[in-house]
């Protein structure tokens, strides 16, 4: 309908207390598109996704959203406009089964958006669909963090922010991980994932957008970072 | 046999009573983690208005049953309510603020429900229909007791389904262990967290209206039975339900029997119960270590040790204060000097909660402790008022370390619940040794000698020893002691891990906590002239709970602020109206919506933006 992007951050500041992580961010994220953003441990990667989910006490700078402002909204209101938020940590619902772990997630179907069922995401991840009666504090990592994915996808997002999916996971795991992405991609969703492993990066995305202290200082396609051996090395290399 | 029969099930008739109330209180606790002493406030307003509603329709069963529903529900709406005016507004506050909040609402219903129904017991009308009793092996037991003991397993079943079996129920599950995850997936908390404090509310108000059968309708149901719930919550393990149905059967039947087996004792039997089930099983009969509450540690700044002219600041108000009496007449004085006492008093506990994170519901028991071991002294050996001064703090002191040595061995509500069991025994061995205390006679006479005896010379006194107390735990606190103290409570594990024993600090700060509040006890005794077992009761480690929390934790002068604050707004409403409760908690409600952060943070967050400016 548009060619106006999906997402698009401009100037985004952040606080942690009186710790000011994020210096100004500029992100646009286009329909069907996957951006990978890079960056160091601590670079501010985690904060800016959180930033554009609401979920800091302190922010600044406009997030736009298919085309509406949501800097100033709570994250449940941003969650029901179609932002789906993956955390890192994998905080899935100890205490809740994967099916109801599921069943927090989920929202009504959304125009634009593929729409996800249980049977769905079992088909997408068929480790789920063994444990659908499993509690979450009795599965592994990387279980765990198939189901953060599933759980927020069950709200029919149109964007995910996606937080470091393939740190701590086994290499067959990330493997799992980089084609679930594919395929969410094939069905239309568009991703904005965080990511310090480059080879996954580079699996998954179109686009990177690289941060290092709290600014965005790299920005192109994913081949263009791969060749700058320049750019990596100022601002990914460890 | 068969009157053992009678004795148990009446023991499942309180029990299904106390599991209403506390299946309600551990629903708002597990969710929302807010220790909500208004509870048991809608539990008395349950009561009036089942008394009211049974009055207008109880003749008939149909209008009986629903008027104890429409109280119900009516007070769930009230605790709706509150969520949405008050708690929502609180929960970015530090912890405590909250429960410094619904004190606020206890003390506004406490004289709103005077006002609308008097002080006088109301007897209610008896349920139509069940008016009659069975006989149970020859023994008459009321049916309508029979139908209590049957709602109590019906409330759970449907509690149990409610949570496990409805999206509603699961996510208000997911809500109580990761608020911030629950809402990045489009469930909005604030709105689950109105529907379970309605739910909560209703529960106490149904336990409330099913009361008015069984007996009189008065204005201390309150506080009595939110202690008890407390218990139940604790011994079940906090936020499970089954925990509560097992407890509350658990401390029917001790109630049931223990008058029987142990009359002396009936006070304390069920916190004797609950210190031996907490020894036991740190986080209750079926809790979990994970459930465990989040401590007081507040993660506001540090407290930095004031530099340049504020440095002064303490001694240049204590020697204002010191010249006082030059202009001030005798009242002045009198209130004066009570300011001072209950400083001291509520900066040894900011000594357990700011510093500590240790969050005590007992303090009383050592002010207390002070007191009486002053008075015992001069009553019994004819003691001279420097040597039982002396003895208050030592008395008071050895009491905290008895009782500190099992309460620091757990940590947040538990620790809370396991000083408050050691104050109800306190204050029991006081209420009922009559030949030693007196009872709830006191003890007279205990009057300083002529040289103290003018109020400017006892001020006097007073502000030299509660005022060198007081520098003595500024001093602590800023003495690697504290240091040592606050990184236990930042981080046991931490703190633990570079070598440094946690409990034994925190239990020595127990300990000296106990012998200020027990030295502020000895002062208040001379002040007064006579003691009594009020001075350990559950309302004075309230009020102490109160100053602390008014003036803030996260200063060193909050106590001291909020002990001024709250004695003087105190006295002046009772001097001045009947209705000083509504007044007092009104404050304390404006105060905490006005001030999340307590008085004295306020003002030094103005003081620090003045000067980053």
């Amino acid at each position: 309908m548009t060619t106006q992007p999906l997402l698009s951050v401009r100037g985004l500041q952040a606080w942690y207390g009186r710790a000011h992580i994020l210096t100004g961010v500029d992100l646009v994220v286009g329909r069907g598109e996957v951006v990978a953003l890079m960056g160091r441990n601590g670079a501010g990667k985690t904060t800016t996704l959180k930033a554009i989910m609401g979920l800091l006490d302190r922010r600044a700078g406009s997030v736009t959203f298919d085309g509406r402002d949501v800097s100033a909204l709570p994250p449940h209101r941003i969650a029901r406009l179609g932002l789906g938020y993956v955390p890192e940590d994998r905080r899935v619902f100890t205490d809740l089964t994967v099916e109801e772990n599921l069943e927090v997630g989920r929202q009504p179907p959304r125009d634009g958006a593929p729409h996800w069922t249980p049977d769905r995401l079992y088909a997408l991840f068929p480790n789920l669909a063994e444990m659908r009666g499993r509690r979450g504090g009795r599965m592994s990592g990387g279980e765990q963090q198939m189901l953060t994915l599933a759980r927020t996808l069950m709200g029919n997002p149109s964007l995910l922010l996606l937080d470091e999916p393939s740190e701590g996971l086994a290499p067959r795991i990330v493997q799992q991980m980089a084609d679930a992405l594919r395929a969410l991609k094939a069905e239309g969703l568009s991703i904005l994932v965080s990511e310090q492993n480059l080879a996954f990066a580079a699996a998954v995305a179109d686009r990177a957008s690289v941060i290092e202290k709290g600014q965005i200082r790299f920005e192109g396609p994913m081949r263009t970072l791969l060749e700058d051996e320049a750019v990596r090395r100022a601002y990914l290399a460890v | 046999m068969s009157f053992y029969l009678v004795q148990f099930l009446s023991g499942l008739a309180t029990a299904a009573t106390l599991f209403l109330v506390s299946s309600g209180l551990t629903i708002v606790f597990g969710v929302t983690r807010i220790v909500n002493f208004a509870h048991g406030s809608f539990y008395m307003l349950g009561a009036y208005l089942g008394w009211t509603l049974v009055e207008r329709w109880g003749s008939t069963p149909l209008g009986f049953w629903g008027a104890v529903a429409a109280s119900a529900l009516a007070v769930g709406l009230l605790g709706a309510l509150m969520e949405v005016g008050l708690l929502r507004r609180l929960y970015r506050s530090p912890e405590l603020f909250q429960l410094l909040a619904t004190f606020g609402v206890v003390l506004v219903v406490q004289d709103a429900a005077s006002w609308i129904w008097g002080s006088e017991d109301l007897l209610g009308r008896r349920a139509p229909g069940l008016r009659g009793s069975v006989d149970i092996l020859d023994q008459p037991f009321p049916l309508y007791d029979l139908v209590l003991i049957g709602l109590g397993p019906l409330v759970l079943g449907l509690l149990w389904l409610l949570f496990n079996r409805t999206r509603w129920g699961t996510l208000v599950r997911a809500a109580t262990q990761d608020r911030d995850m629950a809402s990045a997936l489009g469930v909005d908390p604030a709105r689950l967290f109105t529907g379970v404090l309605f739910l909560g509310s209703a529960l106490a108000g149904l336990g409330g209206a099913l009361q008015v059968p069984r007996e009189a309708v008065n204005l201390h149901m309150d506080m009595a039975i939110v202690v008890e719930a407390f218990v139940v919550v604790v011994v079940g393990g906090m936020g499970s339900l089954t925990g509560a149905f097992v407890a509350s059967l658990l401390i029917g039947q001790l109630q049931a029997f223990g008058i029987l087996v142990f009359p002396q004792i009936t006070l304390v039997l069920v916190f004797l119960f609950m210190a031996v089930v907490l020894v036991i099983r740190p986080y209750g009969l079926l809790g979990r270590a994970e459930d465990a509450p989040p401590t007081a540690a507040s993660p506001g700044p540090p407290l930095v040790a004031a530099a340049g002219a504020a440095r002064w600041a303490p001694a240049l108000l204590l020697a204002l204060l010191a010249a006082v009496p030059l202009v001030a007449g005798d009242y002045a004085l009198i209130v004066l000097t009570e300011v001072v006492i209950l400083a001291l008093l509520a900066a040894s506990l900011h000594l357990l909660i700011g510093l500590g994170g240790l969050v005590s519901f007992g303090h009383a028991a050592y002010f207390g402790l002070g007191a009486y071991g002053a008075a015992l002294l001069v009553k019994h050996f004819a003691a001279p008022m420097p040597l039982a001064l002396a003895a208050a703090p030592l008395v008071a002191g050895l009491g905290a370390l008895a009782a500190g040595w099992f309460c620091v061995r757990r940590s947040g509500l538990y620790f809370a619940m396991l000083t408050l069991a050691f104050a109800q025994i306190v204050w029991s061995v006081t209420f009922q040794w009559y030949g030693v205390t007196g009872g709830d006679n006191g003890i007279l006479g205990v009057w300083p000698p002529d040289w103290a005896a003018g109020k400017a010379a006892y001020y006097w006194l007073t502000l030299a020893l509660a005022g060198g107390a007081l520098l003595l735990l500024r001093r602590a606190a800023f003495a690697p002691f504290g240091y040592t103290l606050r990184a236990g409570r930042d981080s046991t594990l931490r703190a633990e891990s570079v070598g440094i024993d946690v409990r034994r600090h925190q239990w020595l700060s127990f300990a000296l906590a106990g012998s200020a509040a027990g030295l502020a006890g000895g002062l208040y005794a001379f002040s007064k002239g006579s003691v009594f077992p009020t001075l350990m009761a559950v309302p004075v480690s309230v009020d102490a709970l109160v100053m602390v929390l008014m003036g803030g934790i996260q200063t060193l002068s909050g106590p001291v602020v909020g002990a001024a604050l709250f004695h003087l707004l105190e006295t002046e409403a009772m001097s001045r109206t009947d209705w000083w409760r509504l007044v007092l908690g009104a404050i304390i409600l404006v105060l905490v919506l006005a001030f999340p952060k307590g008085v004295a943070g306020f003002v030094r967050d103005l003081w620090t933006r003045g000067r980053d400016a």
